[in-house]
């Protein structure tokens, strides 16, 4: 799944750098907070253990074909999703700069497909609340499947997207998906089951080792500030990046006016409703989410950040006009 | 590949900070040629060709490294014939678009993996880390890098032992049955455990307090160096700006 650099475009590279040097400097963060100086070496041996097990073929049965296990899911159950997070970078890096697996410029995108998910999603959301009651054996080979499947689906998917955001294929984004979908379904089936035995061997050998719900229970946890900030930056991405891909043709009502009236939009007759529009023409800075007289791709990607800032304002403003009213109507 | 980016070439004595940024913009640059701008992406194969010889590296052993990297962009490459089917002028021949970016993006994999290939073939990773730590990375995550990196080579040489002594209990077999997954795997793993507890301690004794000192002091910015940013940010930005293989073409 590593992505070459030829399938990204500098923009989508860009942005999925700036995402997944966010989650590291979060990452970061909570391993700083460990105050584990033991936690670096450790993180540093696993990560080349991660290599050394891609060596071994296992051979699936009925096939003849063999399969790896899953670094990701693998890290984080025994090392923390933060930590796993860190140790899969450099692994990822190390694929890239030493091996060509990956391209340089691909890193942050492969970052995300492949160690985000694995770490974060396949951790927080599956591992951890599967294990909340306690670990077993048949819990543990259910968590490293679901994790692995699910992971693998959710960083086939980001391949789609990204390599269509890029523009560099022709290919329509149901028979991409139709392609990379069901073939990773396999691969997430079979490394969920080799990781699934190898951490089963762990829990009955050594389950000290293991990752669990209790071991740091201050993570996962989002205070309101972080949520805004999170909420905001994602906001601002989608705003920018995928306003570059909107659509020129009319939103639903536009077609429906069309469809109608013959056009788009309406002229409205009378004075009135003159001096309404030269007043929006007036006060409107970003006409048709553009500049002014500008057809630029970064007019528009520019015109996104500011339309979501203006929204998020207005929310912000609104709730805190509510508020206000609300508490002077029980004040009184 | 150490052994490659420790001789004494001139290339492997720049800057490692230079080399990177350098890298860096040329791979953007590559990438950012439209989809059917294949007379453009030619020239980019002129940074490259440069360092090759400069650097005196063998092509061969680059081009093999392509296997890994290769085939999914031949996937997605291979289906633009397929879905666009328009004709585009080249040269005054009608070509076809989805042969043209086909072409392209190949070219652009190749270029882009050339380029990392040359720096890691002129830059130990030793000093790689110290570019990264002026780029402000943070210092557990180089750390982590350089720990990984160097122990990739142990815990390969006990892999491959515990693969060939599995090999030989199990004659014919292909590969590892699936009844012995989790302790072949698991053995391996809780012995890099161990093995990690051994280093940390003799990291510990020879006076680790979690962190290296990444050679900053020996790595000195000289003159050459920003020279030879300037000059390949300059080449980058020229070849990707001005069509310099058409104006070659048409004067000659």
């Amino acid at each position: 799944m590593h992505m070459a650099d030829a399938l990204v475009s500098p923009a989508v590279a860009g942005t999925l750098y700036v995402c997944s040097a966010a989650a590291a400097a979060y990452s970061v963060k909570q391993v700083r907070m460990d105050a584990d100086t033991k936690k670096v070496p450790v993180m540093g041996v696993m990560g080349a253990f991660v290599f050394a097990a891609q060596m071994i073929n296992f051979t699936i049965p009925g096939t003849g074909s063999s399969g790896h296990l899953c670094g990701g899911l693998l890290l984080s159950a025994l090392l923390g999703p933060y930590a796993g997070f860190l140790t899969m970078i450099g692994v990822l890096m190390i694929q890239c700069l030493l091996f060509a697996d990956g391209g340089l410029l691909a890193l942050g995108c492969n970052i995300w497909n492949m160690a985000f998910y694995g770490c974060f999603v396949g951790t927080l959301l599956i591992w951890r609340p599967m294990m909340r009651k306690g670990m077993s054996r048949a819990k543990i080979t259910a968590a490293s499947v679901t994790g692995c499947v699910l992971t693998l689906q959710l960083g086939a998917f980001s391949v789609v997207l990204e390599t269509l955001a890029s523009g560099v294929t022709e290919l329509p984004f149901g028979a991409f998906a139709a392609v990379l979908q069901p073939i990773h379904l396999a691969i997430g089936l079979v490394e969920g089951l080799i990781t699934a035995a190898v951490l089963v061997f762990v829990y009955e050998a050594r389950p000290e080792l293991l990752d669990s719900p209790d071991r740091e229970t201050r993570e996962g946890r989002f205070s309101f500030r972080t949520t805004m900030v999170v909420l905001g930056a994602a906001a601002v991405v989608i705003a920018g990046l995928l306003s570059l891909t909107a659509s020129s043709l009319p939103d639903g009502l536009e077609w429906s006016m069309e469809r109608v009236a013959g056009s788009a939009e309406l002229d409205g007759a009378g004075s009135v409703y003159q001096a309404a529009g030269s007043i929006q023409e007036a006060t409107s800075l970003l006409p048709d989410y553009g500049w002014k007289g500008s057809e630029s791709a970064a007019g528009t990607a520019f015109s996104g950040i500011v339309g979501c800032a203006a929204v998020v304002a207005l929310c912000v403003g609104a709730c805190w006009l509510f508020r206000f009213f609300r508490k002077k109507k029980q004040y009184e | 590949m150490d052994t490659l980016a420790a001789r004494d070439q001139w290339v492997n004595h720049v800057h490692p900070l230079v080399k990177f940024i350098v890298t860096l913009c040329y791979i953007a640059a590559v990438v950012s040629f439209s989809k059917y701008d294949i007379v453009g992406l030619a020239g980019m194969a002129v940074y490259p060709v440069a360092v090759f010889i400069l650097s005196e590296n063998s092509f061969l052993d680059s081009v093999r490294r392509l296997r890994f990297v290769l085939p999914l962009v031949c996937l997605v490459g291979i289906c633009n014939p397929l879905f666009d089917k328009s004709t585009v002028m080249l040269g005054g021949m009608a070509v076809s678009a989805g042969i043209l970016s086909m072409a392209a993006l190949i070219m652009k994999g190749v270029f882009a993996l050339m380029a990392s290939y040359l720096l890691i073939a002129t830059t130990p990773a030793e000093t790689l880390c110290c570019a990264f730590r002026m780029l402000h990375i943070p210092r557990i995550l180089v750390t982590q890098f350089l720990l990984t990196y160097r122990y990739i080579t142990v815990l390969l040489e006990e892999a491959e032992r515990i693969t060939q002594a599995y090999a030989l209990r199990a004659p014919g077999q292909k590969g590892v049955h699936f009844k012995v997954w989790g302790s072949l795997a698991g053995q391996l793993l809780l012995r890099s455990m161990d093995r990690a507890e051994e280093v940390y301690e003799s990291m510990q004794l020879r006076g680790y307090r979690g962190d290296f000192g990444y050679m900053r002091e020996r790595l000195s910015f000289r003159w050459q160096d920003g020279a030879y940013l300037i000059f390949w940010l300059g080449v980058i930005l020229l070849f990707r700006v001005v069509p310099v293989v058409s104006v070659v073409g048409s004067i000659v």
